[in-house]
């Protein structure tokens, strides 16, 4: 049984097809890439599995249920926590409050959920600025707060959109090392990048999608050879 | 931390002391009115400043928990006190109606929505003549000629009400309504679910207005749909006693709700008399250009920006 399974997954607006029977499936334990070029609904994909947009036709499965019907916080208790493209930091409350509010996930009290906060914001190099105001951190502390505030769910299945888009390459090491680190603590991961200096390092087996439809599927090195996928990204040309 | 607990003792001593030193029923009615003010101005803050769920509204909660009170007497001839305990739960019923139909809208929509919302509960206590007898209002008697007691009951209720949001305000609850004011996207994404919190804090917030509300009743011994039910002068009201106070303050409504009181009454009395009497006409537009003041100049209220005013009334240069 597949840990994460999407099954011919459609999702339309309007006259738009922005995902068109995505079928893939993640195994327990791997780094899973998803990749296409702007627009060809990655994010949608991401959307999807968390229930923010009800899906058109087909079915997510995770650890064999179907959660499709799942309203996007009971999916988050079930274990599958998720990052936003575009920040969404709740500005107005510090970093630790922040990561606490999430952390109230799992536990009750303030000071279980406070002392989750802090260990998840250790894991994640943030515990330097747990005081300061979520608006007041730079764009590379605003991707690792919400890599913190998701991991204080106590995921068991990360969705990572686009963490490393916008860091300079020093933070991009860290990501990367951030990323390895959660896997290495048990964590399933499903990320989108761009970046490819990211997502060929880490993932052990890479999706590619154009126009809402999958192209390719295979190791990092089967996927940057193919066709379809050189095609998508560099035009005719090149391929 | 220290200064914050002398600030409370003293408050604390001298709302205590307050009416044995000045005997006057009219300050005593004043601070009387001014803390059921901090009740309702609590109860607004709580889903709208701190949940991030305007109201416009809050007169149907209020209202409701005074008629309440008033029917108990009226049709089930029990002593309107009891509408102390029952007000409460009474506005926290309607509530629930409100919550299930008004959370379906997001910002403006749901703010508009209670507009609407208490001008219908108005409308339907003037004509629901066998139940409220409309415009007719309910007349009781008083229980104590002296306001003292009036005086030691509010102050309770405004005390408990104050300490119950600031508890909480620091348990999950409160972490999860401000989370869905910051960002009620990412709160569902975090595992909250954002309709029912949201509900929790309005039915809150209702149970607290509708218990002023049945304060009212008792203490005034009359009310009537164009006063408990009232947009100008309970749901705009309550909206100004949170924003001049400070929206998302503990204390802030408190010290809005003593402001304003103190700036309706010095306009209605016409500066206590020695100003001409035209004055009195003027207040609502003093209302507002208050409102505009604290927007422009310290829009996180009296309390919020407390050290912004230091520094401006103190001259110093300290940095906050």
């Amino acid at each position: 049984m597949p840990f994460l399974e999407l099954k011919s997954l459609m999702k339309v607006f309007g006259g738009l097809k922005a995902v068109n029977e995505v079928s893939f499936h993640v195994e327990k334990g791997e780094i899973f890439g998803l990749i296409g070029p702007n627009g060809s609904g990655k994010t949608t994909i991401f959307n999807c599995i968390n229930h923010f947009y009800p899906i058109t036709s087909g079915d997510v499965l995770f650890k064999g249920q179907s959660i499709r019907n799942l309203p996007t916080h009971k999916i988050c208790h079930l274990g599958i926590g998720r990052t936003f493209q575009v920040v969404k930091p709740l500005a107005r409350m510090t970093v630790l409050e922040n990561v606490t509010a999430s952390a109230f996930c799992r536990v009750n009290t303030i000071r279980e959920a406070q002392k989750e906060a802090n260990r998840v914001l250790e894991f994640c190099n943030l515990d330097k600025s747990k005081d300061k105001l979520a608006k007041s951190l730079p764009i590379g502390g605003r991707k690792r707060l919400e890599i913190a505030r998701a991991l204080a769910t106590k995921p068991e299945l990360i969705l990572l959109d686009e963490t490393a888009a916008g860091l300079n390459p020093s933070e991009l090491d860290e990501a990367i090392e951030l990323i390895k680190k959660m896997r290495d603590s048990g964590i399933t991961i499903l990320i989108v990048e761009h970046i490819m200096k990211v997502i060929m390092s880490i993932s052990d087996r890479i999706h590619a999608i154009n126009f809402g439809q999958t192209i390719a599927e295979g190791s990092p090195k089967e996927v940057a050879d193919n066709h379809a996928v050189i095609e998508a990204y560099l035009g005719e040309e090149y391929a | 931390m220290k200064s914050r607990n002398i600030v409370l003792m003293v408050t604390g001593i001298v709302s205590l002391l307050f009416p044995l030193v000045i005997s006057s029923d009219y300050y005593q009615h004043l601070v009387i009115i001014a803390l059921m003010w901090v009740i309702i101005g609590s109860s607004w803050n709580l889903l709208a400043g701190y949940t991030g769920q305007v109201s416009f509204g809050h007169a149907m909660f209020f209202g409701i928990g005074a008629y309440t009170a008033g029917i108990l007497v009226t049709k089930l001839q029990v002593s309107a006190w009891w509408g102390i305990l029952f007000g409460g739960p009474v506005a926290m019923l309607f509530a629930l109606f409100v919550g299930w139909v008004c959370f379906r809208l997001r910002g403006p929509y749901f703010a508009l929505a209670t507009l609407a919302g208490g001008e219908i509960i108005r409308l339907v206590a003037t004509n629901w003549e066998s139940l409220t007898d409309g415009m007719v209002g309910i007349l009781i008697i008083q229980s104590f000629k002296s306001k003292l007691p009036y005086y030691y009951i509010v102050l309770a209720l405004a005390a408990a009400c104050i300490y119950v949001i600031h508890l909480v305000m620091k348990s999950k609850w409160g972490y999860y309504f401000v989370s869905i004011r910051e960002d009620q996207d990412a709160a569902e994404s975090l595992g909250i679910n954002t309709t029912l919190y949201k509900n929790v804090s309005l039915l809150i917030s209702a149970f607290f207005a509708g218990t002023a509300g049945a304060f009212y009743m008792n203490y005034m011994a009359f009310i009537d749909p164009h006063v408990v039910f009232s947009l100008h002068y309970i749901s705009i009201m309550a909206i100004l006693v949170g924003i001049v106070g400070g929206v998302a303050t503990t204390m802030g409504p408190a010290v809005g709700a003593f402001i304003m009181v103190g700036v309706q009454e010095t306009f209605r009395s016409a500066f206590f008399g020695i100003a001409p009497k035209w004055i009195s006409q003027a207040h609502a537009l003093v209302f507002g250009l208050l409102v505009i003041f604290v927007i422009m100049f310290m829009a996180n209220g009296v309390v919020g920006d407390w050290a912004k005013i230091k520094r401006v009334v103190f001259r110093t240069k300290t940095s906050t």
